[in-house]
């Protein structure tokens, strides 16, 4: 089962709306290398890992990816917040308002919806490790190109909070992988 | 609002630990036996119950359920939920 807790894994407390800013972030939330996607793969595959260390790694990194969809979605909420009509239409952003309003959807910001097509649970676990290595690097390159987009560092901050996570998780897969080859060699064939 | 300021400095102590806590337990997932993390772990651990204990006594409680205990009115569906600007 699973917990909520009611606080920000880290803060986020953006003054200035910025509905650009917003949209671009949004595919973070539900895009494909965005956090929803990230936790819905390892939440997935964890399920037919054959050793303790890679089922606990995937259940804990896929719970603190939920808590980065949070953050992330914090963002959208925060930047999409005060803007007004003419901002959101300045901004390129009234595709997305005129079905979304101001709601926070997983979706690209150009409102192409989630789909479970960007994550795969493949029943091998050394094509599941390497996906998910993957993954880390694909969302880490995208936290630099949001960063490089930004100028606000109310928004700047927490992005680069989530960029360093993802190469911690790359990190921890890695020594998961290594694991997972130690143990298909160490098995018996016949 | 300095009450504000204050709740959010307690928060913030607690995300620190809880990065801390967060970090080793990933770390402790693919090195089980290194009793140096495992030792830090179990400090920071035990610092968190502190000052959770302490926050959700001033200021209402962190989970739905379970962890700390409510006086009235029911207090879990006060704000500021965690999206918004206090």
């Amino acid at each position: 089962m699973w917990i909520y807790e009611k606080k920000l894994q880290y803060p986020v407390r953006i003054k200035n709306p910025n509905p650009r800013m917003a949209s671009y972030i949004l595919s973070q939330f539900g895009g494909p290398d965005g956090e929803l996607a990230a936790s819905l793969r390892y939440l997935s595959q964890r399920y037919h890992m054959p050793i303790s260390e890679a089922k606990a790694m995937l259940t804990d990194i896929g719970t603190e990816e939920l808590a980065h969809l949070e953050i992330v979605g914090t963002m959208v909420y925060q930047l999409m917040g005060g803007a007004s009509i003419e901002e959101i239409k300045e901004a390129g952003a009234g595709v997305y308002f005129s079905n979304h309003d101001r709601a926070v959807y997983p979706s690209t910001g150009t409102g192409v919806p989630f789909t479970a097509a960007y994550i795969m649970s493949k029943g091998d676990y050394i094509a599941d490790l390497h996906e998910d290595l993957a993954a880390e690097q694909k969302a880490r390159a995208t936290y630099e190109h949001l960063i490089k987009l930004a100028d606000d560092p109310d928004v700047i901050e927490p992005l680069r909070f989530l960029r360093a996570r993802e190469i911690v998780h790359y990190q921890r897969f890695g020594e998961i992988l290594e694991k997972l080859y130690e143990y298909k060699n160490s098995k018996k064939y016949f | 609002m300095r009450d504000s300021r204050r709740r959010r400095a307690l928060l913030n102590q607690i995300r620190a630990l809880e990065f801390m806590a967060v970090e080793l337990n990933l770390y402790l997932n693919s090195h089980p036996t290194d009793r140096r993390a495992l030792r830090d772990y179990n400090a920071y651990t035990q610092q968190l119950m502190v000052l959770r204990n302490e926050y959700q006594s001033q200021y209402g409680p962190l989970t739905n359920f379970g962890t700390a205990q409510s006086g009235y009115p029911w207090a879990w569906i006060n704000d500021p939920w965690p999206w918004e600007i206090d």
